[in-house]
């Protein structure tokens, strides 16, 4: 594996570029490398952010050896060296053991079904990017609710997943005009993007549709419903069965 | 024992050591904005560094005491009296049961920390009782509000037992004395910043060599303003706007508290304890760790001048901070014992 380019975000944290894309393949290594990271519990490392192709550490600079270029260089080492661990150190290990587990240790195996109510008051946008991407409202539909997603990452707000994945026929602009408040559940599309907005946010993406899941509960042992690199799938579901599931 | 919430003041929180570890969820670390407000004023309580307490700022709150109890007040300068006495800061001070403490506005600095021996004993969320505010996480998922009461410890009594037998000495009930503090106090000279014109120390961030040459000459060495909407996410610097050479479009990243961000509108924006977890605007510098705390105590209007440094100089300050902190925490121990 050749040697990532490192950033310095200030002196409590690093920065690993593992390309300048979004793209899958570089996304999947993003997170193998998390994986492998967090398995390693190097002492000092506070924070793991997976993101696009850049993996953010935060450590404790008071866990260095001293305040001097080598100590930086041997913490950059020592990460990397985890990073780069091979595939038997993969699932299985010791290290996995139920008890050793933190929140942040994901379970990424499973694939997530999402169900959506599609349209009407719920994705007041759907009409106007159906018409974008030259497509009826239900065939737009079935082609978000066709692919495969993979969450790419979680910001913005706690819980929010950034979704790779979603048919060039349905990537639309950003609405003009951003709202002030997106209704918790909110399904949408900002590019070539979709996600979920988790609680009620301000938010410039087309609303398509919504969930009647909670995607983040901070008192759930696992607040956030969907995890850093997992499989996703929508479900369109009807208004009745929103309300029956909102229940 | 409850302190009962009889006027919450503009904006007062429950703040800890933070809720590190849920990044990658989306979920910021929170806890208090000038940590070393926070870790001296539970030093002084013989708390826990990182134990929950509550940040005040810019004008606090009207709060009563339903036990005896134990305080400290760091951070900012803050008016605070227990009736007609004022209560100083920086020290230990034993507040009797059934005392009001009344705080006022902020001479000095926007944001004061109050800890409580024994600690507000709310339930932790992810490993922290901080309120963040922005995201609406914490067991007091909001700031406090009239006739809130927050739980706390029973005051131990097996520190400064001196002040418990000022309070507890015979006399007539009503000229007993409503507070007693300790004669020796911690020096803030050493961790508040008096002098508000001092530069804020920053590194330059990756994109800082992408911003043009006036630019780059304005971000270390001309006037910026804390801007009125500054707040737990995040610090607006008003003044001459930065401008790139080129467009830039990125990726989003994680960042990380005192990331100074460049929105496309050229107002920076310096990320605080409530800060996202990613972003994509350029990173034109980050502030270092030991001057959060003093660009948090900076008010809306103030003026904030950077001085760039580097990595090594700020990692060398962020350690002889560190063995300053401990150092002080072992006097503060042993003078509570003899208190």
């Amino acid at each position: 594996m050749k040697a990532l380019a490192v950033d310095w975000l200030g002196d409590r944290a690093l920065l690993l570029r593992f390309a300048d894309t979004i793209d899958p393949a570089t996304n999947e290594r993003v997170h193998l490398a998390a994986r492998r990271l967090r398995r390693a519990r190097v002492a000092g490392i506070e924070e793991i952010i997976p993101a696009y192709a850049s993996l953010c550490v935060h450590y404790d600079p008071a866990s260095l050896r001293g305040p001097g270029e080598a100590a930086r260089a041997e913490l950059a080492a020592r990460v990397s060296e985890a990073i780069a661990h091979d595939e038997a150190g993969e699932p299985g290990q010791a290290a996995d053991n139920a008890a050793e587990r933190t929140v942040d240790d994901f379970d990424t195996a499973a694939e997530i079904e999402i169900l959506v109510c599609y349209g009407g008051e719920f994705g007041p946008d759907l009409a106007a990017v159906a018409a974008h991407a030259g497509l009826d409202e239900s065939a737009f539909i079935a082609a978000h609710a066709a692919a495969g997603y993979r969450v790419a990452m979680l910001g913005f707000a706690p819980g929010f997943p950034y979704l790779l994945g979603l048919d060039p026929r349905l990537h639309a602009p950003r609405r003009a005009q951003p709202r002030t408040r997106v209704p918790a559940g909110s399904v949408a599309i900002g590019g070539a993007q979709t996600g979920i907005y988790p609680r009620e946010l301000p938010g410039g993406w087309q609303i398509i549709g919504r969930t009647p899941l909670a995607l983040f509960d901070a008192t759930r042992s696992t607040p956030a419903l969907i995890a850093p690199g997992q499989s996703v799938r929508f479900r369109a579901i009807d208004a009745n069965a929103f309300a029956a599931l909102s229940r | 024992m409850n302190i009962r919430v009889l006027a919450p003041g503009l904006l007062t929180t429950v703040q800890d050591g933070g809720r590190p570890g849920h990044a990658a969820s989306g979920v910021g670390r929170a806890g208090a904005m000038d940590p070393v407000a926070l870790r001296i004023a539970n030093l002084l309580v013989g708390n826990a560094e990182d134990a929950a307490a509550l940040e005040i700022t810019l004008r606090g709150p009207r709060l009563r005491f339903d036990d005896d109890a134990l305080v400290a007040i760091t951070g900012a300068e803050i008016d605070a009296v227990c009736g007609e006495q004022p209560l100083p800061a920086w020290r230990p001070v034993l507040v009797r049961a059934g005392s009001d403490i009344a705080f006022g506005g902020m001479p000095r600095g926007a944001r004061a920390c109050l800890a409580i021996a024994g600690g507000i004993t709310l339930p932790l969320v992810l490993g922290s009782r901080s309120t963040d505010v922005n995201a609406g996480i914490g067991p007091f998922p909001r700031p406090l509000a009239a006739n809130d009461a927050l739980p706390c410890a029973p005051a131990p009594r097996n520190l400064c037992g001196g002040l418990w037998r000022v309070l507890d000495a015979p006399g007539r009930k009503t000229r007993r004395p409503k507070i007693a503090a300790t004669s020796w106090s911690v020096d803030p000279e050493n961790w508040f910043d008096y002098a508000s014109e001092r530069p804020i120390r920053a590194i330059a961030g990756t994109h800082f060599e992408m911003l043009d040459v006036d630019s780059r000459r304005r971000l270390f060495g001309a006037d910026f303003r804390i801007g009125i909407d500054s707040n737990r996410v995040g610090c607006r610097l008003e003044g001459p706007a930065l401008a790139l050479r080129t467009k830039l479009e990125l990726i989003s990243t994680g960042v990380a508290n005192g990331t100074v961000q460049l929105p496309p509108a050229g107002t920076p924006i310096v990320l605080a304890a409530e800060g996202p977890t990613t972003g994509g605007y350029p990173r034109v510098a980050h502030v270092i760790a030991v001057d959060h705390g003093h660009l948090a105590q900076r008010r809306p209007g103030d003026v904030v001048r950077f001085a760039q440094t580097d990595l090594e100089d700020a990692q060398m300050r962020y350690i002889e901070r560190e063995r300053a902190l401990a150092r002080l925490a072992m006097y503060v121990r042993e003078r509570l014992r003899h208190s």
